[in-house]
């Protein structure tokens, strides 16, 4: 397990506490699943959707830090591979 | 008893006692009736006169081309297609491939009992309109019911003869090292739909079939690189990567595909990613891919992309010595893996 | 091609090479590492991740398929299930070929049973909905993620005062499972990658006591390939420098609580109960079952006379080592009959059928490469 992938919510359909339900867009193209479980969630939230439901309302500021980790990952390394050419490189201010 | 009108989700509306019997099949004045009202009649061309036995056609000095294929497909409707155009698209793209002009077609129709005669006579529609476009002849046929349980709906079988006017492709046989394998458009579009609409998956839009005649497009390739192209198939049943395993198995050589070269339109990608489906094992119905030369690799890929149908077509790998499996895939890491062949039908999973 | 947000961002070449570099860098020695999720098993090899680092780490796959570790005899009851005039066996595709004691859910279909493949708990109850005179039993198998798609179609069908919907239970949790496995005398597992989207719903703080008895670090990961790089980087860090705390490197998705709503509703429906796992024997608080208040949808009481009891899985084929692919002990290319009498077409254990089986995922992306050998 477990096959979850994360979708758009274009519109709210449902808001009944048991049917809560959206329509969520994957790629070209959208599914109604189950709300039931991200009550919260806003049109334009991403959520993770796992067996027609979603589990999980995707943190866009924890997925930004993630990727700037990674993009100064990216920089240390190449600021590292430019050092080995001219030693007298400095770091950025 | 059985419930029919799951198999069928015909658009048309069905009157419920005006169904296929057992008694259209038994040589009656119903058969007759079924026969001349509702099939000779949208056939008619000069080949059917009357109800003969057999059609008499007339051949030139050129090499026949001959294949058959039967058509099962459930639901018998379904978004891009149905069973009717799919036995007609099917047939006629297998001589396409195999180089032949498509000339004639015989058609036998098996129906179950109770299948609604509006749904009959919109499958026939559909299969004239194919035949239509592809400037195609039905020339005799065969029709058959019988009880319920005994077909899923209704089953074709599509016989053709195509005739050969320039040389064919010599075929996977002749397949060579440094060879270029190249597909017509994104893959995986019919075994999704099919699946969609069958399980009743809700996606929205509903996965549409590439169900879809070749024809056209080979005689564009044939122009434009005849002599470079070595082998051409339609991958169907079991999708681009039975056709490889096929190709790898008469050649002795491995098939090298570049994952990130592989064209797969935004739904197909949406539903795959959903239900963990690899496109490579889902059946196309108007996609084919070609071994070529590489030195033709330009003027092919031209060639296609100048017909609107074809116009995403892509290289999607080569072809190496015997290596560590029939067919290969270079992923995110660069590193080859065995592709395997399918093994059943498409199901969605939840790991 | 339209990019998938969350998705994309995270299958980058490039970067996946730098973080293979930095966890280079970083080790000392080859630790074990463990995953316990299937899809993270997939995600490993079919991305060249494991073949890659073999020689810097040895990553071993738990028993993080649901599909491999549902006992033969919850399968074989499905089958009884489906069997019954006038009753559907509605199913995930994932079980459809995992065999029972003796055959499969597709070849009891061959054979004329009822069943039917969904891609959500929530489209079974629908069909109980629209077809009145039919029963239809949902086989609700999957780890804690998956368990809120169940409890919430146990819900629907109460509102919806259904009376031809059951469920034949055989939920399991992997937390319990992973504590055997460390509390296991032949334990080697030095740190855990634990699967993310179990964690989005039960959250991890009940992960904190189990690093800190068994000075494990536990890594919280997603699936896509960075995701799964940065989970092996934080444990190779911590193992380097001796530490064994519980991180979240999938915090895009997961909290430390969890989904408080999710996890409400499953209360609601299951209590925590001991179930055997398909080759690992029962494990204490190891599954889910219905409360007594939803019995009326609790399939085992309405086709109890249909079912035979867990038991050890007796009829499993003595050559098939799923025991200890699941727990580790061995890669899925030390059994013997891995590759050649158990194949994906002719498997002998479950953990070949399943696509997120450890077998499985060795044969189709592994076996032509030094690990799979």
């Amino acid at each position: 397990m477990c096959l979850g992938v994360p979708g758009k919510v274009i519109e709210w359909v449902n808001t009944d506490p048991v049917f809560a339900a959206a329509r969520i867009e994957f790629a070209g193209l959208t599914r109604v699943c189950s709300m039931a479980c991200v009550p919260g969630a806003q049109t334009g939230d991403y959520v993770v959707v796992h067996a027609g439901i979603a589990i999980s309302r995707i943190d866009e500021a924890a997925a930004k830090q993630t990727l700037k980790d990674f993009h100064e990952m990216e920089l240390a390394e190449e600021l590292e591979q430019m050092k080995q050419f001219q030693p007298d490189c400095r770091e950025p201010q | 008893m059985k419930d029919i009108t799951g198999i069928i989700q015909c658009p048309v509306a069905v009157d419920a006692g005006d169904c296929v019997t057992l008694a259209h099949s038994e040589g009656t004045r119903a058969t007759r009736d079924l026969i001349t009202n509702r099939i000779l009649n949208r056939f008619a061309n000069p080949h059917v006169t009357g109800t003969p036995d057999a059609a008499c056609l007339s051949l030139s000095n050129n090499q026949i081309a001959f294949t058959t294929d039967s058509f099962v497909v459930s639901p018998l409707f379904f978004p891009g297609g149905d069973i009717g155009s799919l036995a007609v698209y099917g047939t006629v793209n297998d001589l396409a491939v195999a180089g032949a002009v498509p000339r004639w077609l015989s058609l036998s129709l098996i129906i179950e009992e109770g299948v609604p005669l509006a749904t009959l006579d919109e499958i026939l529609e559909s299969i004239v309109a194919a035949t239509d476009r592809c400037n195609i002849s039905v020339v005799t046929g065969d029709t058959k019911v019988v009880p319920r349980g005994a077909a899923d709906g209704v089953f074709i079988n599509t016989t053709g003869i195509g005739e050969f006017l320039t040389t064919p492709p010599p075929g996977p046989e002749s397949i060579r090292c440094g060879d270029v394998l190249l597909v017509s458009g994104p893959i995986g579009s019919h075994g999704l739909a099919v699946l969609a609409a069958r399980e009743e998956l809700a996606l929205e839009p509903a996965p549409r079939s590439d169900s879809a005649p070749l024809h056209e497009v080979v005689a564009e390739l044939k122009e434009q690189a005849g002599e470079s192209i070595r082998a051409m198939r339609d991958a169907t049943r079991g999708g681009v990567s039975a056709v490889l395993h096929e190709w790898s198995a008469d050649c002795g050589l491995t098939m090298t595909l570049e994952e990130s070269a592989i064209p797969v339109n935004d739904e197909v990608r949406g539903a795959c990613e959903l239900l963990g489906i690899d496109p490579l094992h889902s059946a196309n119905e108007g996609t084919m891919l070609i071994a070529v030369d590489p030195s033709a690799e330009e003027q092919t890929l031209a060639a296609l992309r100048s017909v609107p149908q074809t116009a995403l077509a892509a290289k999607i790998g080569t072809v190496q010595s015997a290596g560590i499996a029939a067919v290969t895939i270079q992923r995110l890491l660069g590193s080859e893996q065995p592709v395997d062949e399918p093994t059943g039908a498409l199901l969605p999973r939840i790991c | 091609m339209t990019t998938m947000k969350h998705i994309d961002e995270y299958r980058d070449a490039r970067k996946a090479r730098q973080i293979i570099d930095e966890i280079r860098s970083t080790l000392t020695r080859r630790w074990v590492l463990m995953e316990v999720c299937g899809g993270q098993t997939h995600s490993l090899l079919r991305n060249g991740i494991a073949q890659e680092l073999q020689d810097d780490l040895e990553l071993i796959h738990g028993p993080g398929c649901p599909v491999c570790v549902t006992p033969a005899a919850a399968i074989d009851h499905a089958q009884a299930i489906a069997e019954q005039p006038g009753t559907t066996l509605v199913s995930f595709g994932d079980m459809l070929r995992v065999p029972g004691s003796t055959r499969s859910l597709l070849d009891a279909t061959r054979s004329g049973a009822s069943t039917k493949v969904v891609y959500s708990p929530l489209d079974a109850v629908q069909l109980a909905r629209d077809n009145p005179d039919e029963q239809f039993v949902f086989f609700a198998v999957g780890f804690e993620t998956t368990v809120p798609a169940t409890a919430l179609a146990v819900l629907q069908a109460h509102e919806l005062g259904l009376s031809n919907f059951s469920l034949l239970a055989a939920h399991v949790c992997v937390l319990p499972a992973m504590k055997a496995i460390l509390e296991s005398p032949d334990n080697r597992v030095q740190g855990f990658l634990a699967a993310g989207h179990v964690c989005a719903v039960t959250g991890f703080d009940r992960y904190h006591d189990l690093a800190n008895q068994s000075q494990t670090p536990i890594v919280v990961t997603g699936f896509e390939p960075l995701d799964l790089l940065t989970g092996i980087l934080d444990c190779a860090t911590q193992l380097e420098s001796g530490q064994h705390r519980v991180e979240n490197r999938y915090a895009r998705a997961v909290s430390e609580t969890g989904n408080v709503d999710a996890q409400a509703i499953v209360d609601r429906v299951f209590t925590v109960s001991s179930r055997p796992w398909r080759g690992l024997g029962v494990i204490p608080a190891g599954g889910l079952v219905l409360r007594p208040e939803w019995s009326q949808f609790d399939a085992s009481l309405r086709f109890r006379e249909l079912s035979e009891p867990f038991g050890d899985n007796a009829a499993d084929d003595c050559q098939c080592r799923a025991t200890d692919v699941l727990t580790g002990r061995i890669r899925p290319s030390e059994c013997a009959a891995f590759g050649e009498s158990c194949r994906p077409e002719s498997p002998l254990g479950a953990p070949m059928v399943s696509t997120e089986g450890a077998c499985a995922a060795y044969y189709r992306f592994a076996r032509e490469t030094p690990m799979g050998t």
